[in-house]
C-alpha cells in the first residue's frame, strides 16, 4: 500500500472511530549520521475522542518527543500521525489542543488574568470577551480569585493550573500535558490530580498526559500507555477497570492496587526489551 | 529617611571641607601676589582672599553656587549669557541625538536577532565602531560635516547617536535573546509568527534591559553632546561656555558650565527612572 493511500485509509479509520490521535509506524529521530538518537521507533497508538490518557516510561523513552510530535513542536522522521483527522501542523492552525509543559512558563510581566488571554490576544480576539473568557477558564481551575494577582505571587502549584486554563483558552478539544506535576511536592499534586480528573470528566476533553508516576497514571488515566525505554516503543495500552469517576480515596481498592501492578509489571518488561 | 539622608550629607560636608581647602591650596599663591606685602595678614586674611578671587584658580563652592545663579537669572532668558538658555541648546542636541540613537540601537538590534547573518556580519562593526575614539575627533567632525554644509544640530546630533546606539544595541539584543525555549515553543503552539513574537514576547522580555543601557546612554549623551559644541565656530551649548571659560581664563563660567552638564546628566537619568518606575508600577512591581 502505497502512502496516499494509507493515509487515506487512516484519515478514514480515524475519522470513522472519532479517533483524537493516530499513530501509525512513527519513529522520530534526532540528528543525522554516527551521532543520530533514535527517541521513538514503531510507535502506532490510537487515542479515542474523550479518552484520559497517560503517557508512562523511564525517562528519556520519548514521552515529551510523542507530545510535541502531536502538537507540530518536532517533525517525524517517518511514519503517520492524525490529530483530529488532520496533519499535526493543520491541527495546530486549527487551534486543535491546548499544551501545557513541563514548567508553568508563565510570562512574568503579565497579570495572571493576562496570562490566561494572551492565546486570545494573538488571535485578535476582542479585549471584553476574552477577559470573560479568561475568568471562565480560570474559575475553572479554581483561581478565579487570584487574576489580578502576578506569577509570582502564587506557589508553583497555581502556576501550573494558570497554565492549564490558559491551555483551554482556545477551547480545544485536546489537552496535552508533559508532566505538569511533576515538580510539585505529593499533597499538591493529590489536590491537582483531583481537580484535573474533575476538569476532564465535566468539559469531555480528551486528554495525553505524560507522566512518570504510576499512582498518578492510574488515577487519571482511562487508558495507559506504557513504553519501553530508547528507543521509545509502546510495551503496551492498558485499559482502565476502574469506573469513570474517581475518588483519591480509590487508590486504596484492590483494583486500583491491581491495575498498578499491571502497570508496574509491564514498566519491567519495557525495561528488559532493551 | 535620616538613615538614608545622614551619609549623603556627611559625604557632601567632607566633600566641601576638603574643597575650600583645595581653593585656598591652589590658590595661596596668586592671592598673596595680590595682597598688600607691607600690612601683616593672617592665615584666615589669606584664606578669606583665596576665597573671593576673581580669576580664581579653583573657585570656592559658594562662588560657583552665585557665579551660576547669576548666569540663570542675571540676563534674560534670550540673551546667549544666560546659562539655561545654552543648556537648553545641549538638552535639544542630548535629547533628539538620544532618541535617534535608541530608535538605530534598537533596530538594530532586531535585525541582529531575527537575521541570522546579520548576527555574523554586523554585530563585529558594531563592536569595532566604538573603537574609533569618537569623543576624540568629534570636533574635527564637526568642523569636517559643518565645510560639506551640514551645520546647527544634526552634526552634533549625529554624534550623540554614534555613542548611544552601542549600549542600546548590546542590551537588547541580550534582551531580545531571553526568552527560554519554552516560551518560545508556546508561541508556537499558537501559530504566532515572528512579529507575534516579538511583541508579546522578545519586546517586553527585553525591557527589563533597556532602562540599564539607556542609563549608560544618558551619560554617553550629555558627554557626547558637549564635546560635538567644542569645536572653534560653535556658538552655543554648555560645550562652547565650557570653551570659551577655558580660553578667556573665566574659571568661575567654566565652572558654572560643568555644574549645569552635571544637572543636565542628572534630570535625564532621573527621567529614565521615573520611565523604568512607571514600567514596573505597570508589571505589577518587578521588571
Ligand atoms: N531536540 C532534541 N535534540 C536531540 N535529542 C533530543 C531532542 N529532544 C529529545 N532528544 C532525545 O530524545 C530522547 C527522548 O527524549 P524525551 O522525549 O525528552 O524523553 P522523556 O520525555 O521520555 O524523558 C532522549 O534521549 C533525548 O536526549
Ligand atoms: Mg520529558
Amino acid at each position: 500500500m502505497d502512502a496516499p493511500e494509507r493515509l487515506a485509509e487512516l484519515s478514514h479509520r480515524s475519522a470513522l472511530a472519532g479517533a483524537a490521535v493516530v499513530a501509525d509506524n512513527l519513529s522520530i529521530r534526532f540528528g543525522q549520521g554516527e551521532t543520530a538518537t533514535a527517541a521513538l521507533s514503531d510507535i502506532s497508538l490510537t487515542i479515542g475522542q474523550g479518552d484520559f490518557v497517560s503517557l508512562i516510561g523511564p525517562s528519556g523513552c520519548g514521552k515529551t518527543t510523542l507530545l510535541r510530535a502531536i502538537a507540530d513542536l518536532v517533525q517525524p522522521t517517518s511514519g503517520l500521525l492524525r490529530v483530529n483527522g488532520m496533519t499535526p501542523e493543520a491541527a495546530r492552525l486549527a487551534r486543535a489542543y491546548g499544551y501545557v509543559f513541563q514548567a508553568p512558563a508563565l510570562l512574568p510581566w503579565r497579570s495572571v488574568a493576562r496570562n490566561v488571554t494572551l492565546p486570545l490576544e494573538i488571535i485578535g480576539m476582542g479585549r471584553a470577551e476574552r477577559q470573560a473568557e479568561a475568568k471562565r477558564n480560570l474559575d475553572l481551575v479554581g483561581l478565579g480569585d487570584f487574576a489580578g494577582k502576578f506569577p509570582w505571587q502564587l506557589s508553583g502549584g497555581m502556576q501550573q493550573r494558570v497554565s492549564i486554563a490558559r491551555a483551554l483558552s482556545f477551547k480545544p478539544s485536546l489537552l496535552l500535558m508533559d508532566e505538569p506535576f511533576g515538580a510539585l511536592d505529593e499533597i499538591t499534586r493529590d489536590g491537582l490530580n483531583l481537580h484535573l480528573h474533575e476538569l476532564w470528566a465535566r468539559t469531555g476533553l480528551t486528554a495525553v498526559f505524560v507522566t512518570h508516576s504510576i499512582p498518578e497514571a492510574v488515577f487519571l488515566s482511562t487508558h495507559i500507555v506504557v513504553m519501553s525505554r530508547r528507543p521509545g516503543r509502546v510495551v503496551e495500552v492498558i485499559e482502565s477497570t476502574l469506573p469513570r469517576a474517581r475518588r483519591l480515596e480509590d487508590r486504596e481498592t484492590p483494583e486500583f492496587l491491581a491495575l498498578s501492578k499491571r502497570v508496574r509489571t509491564a514498566l519491567h518488561d519495557g525495561h528488559g526489551h532493551a | 529617611m535620616t538613615q538614608k539622608i545622614l551619609p549623603i550629607v556627611t559625604v557632601l560636608i567632607a566633600v566641601l571641607i576638603l574643597w575650600y581647602a583645595a581653593a585656598v591650596w591652589l590658590n595661596a599663591p596668586q592671592a598673596e601676589a595680590l595682597m598688600d606685602p607691607d600690612q601683616p595678614h593672617g592665615l584666615w586674611a589669606l584664606a578669606q582672599a583665596c576665597w573671593s578671587m576673581d580669576r580664581p584658580v579653583l573657585p570656592a563652592p559658594d562662588q560657583i553656587a552665585s557665579a551660576l545663579i547669576d548666569s540663570v537669572f542675571g540676563f534674560p532668558l534670550s540673551s546667549p549669557r544666560n546659562l539655561l538658555l545654552q543648556a537648553g541648546y545641549t538638552a535639544a542636541t542630548t535629547v533628539i541625538g538620544l532618541i535617534f540613537g535608541l530608535i538605530f540601537g534598537i533596530l538594530l538590534a532586531i535585525g541582529i536577532v531575527h537575521v541570522r547573518t546579520l548576527d555574523r556580519s554586523v554585530m563585529p562593526w558594531v563592536i569595532a565602531s566604538q573603537t574609533i575614539p569618537i569623543l576624540a575627533i568629534a570636533p574635527m567632525l564637526v568642523v569636517a560635516l559643518g565645510s560639506m554644509g551640514v551645520t546647527g544640530l544634526t552634526p552634533k546630533a549625529a554624534i550623540v547617536a554614534y555613542l548611544t546606539f552601542f549600549p542600546v544595541t548590546v542590551g537588547m539584543v541580550k534582551g531580545f535573546r531571553t526568552p527560554d525555549p519554552l516560551q518560545l515553543d508556546l508561541m508556537h503552539t499558537y501559530s504566532a509568527g515572528e512579529m507575534t513574537v516579538f511583541a508579546k514576547l522578545r519586546w517586553p522580555a527585553g525591557m527589563a534591559f533597556l532602562f540599564p543601557s539607556l542609563k549608560v546612554a544618558v551619560a554617553l549623551a550629555v558627554t557626547g553632546a558637549i564635546v560635538a559644541e567644542m569645536p572653534t565656530g560653535a556658538q552655543v551649548g554648555l560645550g562652547a561656555r565650557l570653551l570659551a571659560g577655558s580660553y578667556y581664563g573665566q574659571t568661575m563660567m567654566m565652572w558654572s558650565a560643568l555644574v549645569m552638564a552635571s544637572l543636565l546628566a542628572l534630570a535625564g537619568l532621573l527621567a529614565v527612572t521615573l520611565l523604568e518606575r512607571g514600567v514596573v508600577l505597570m508589571r505589577g512591581g518587578r521588571l
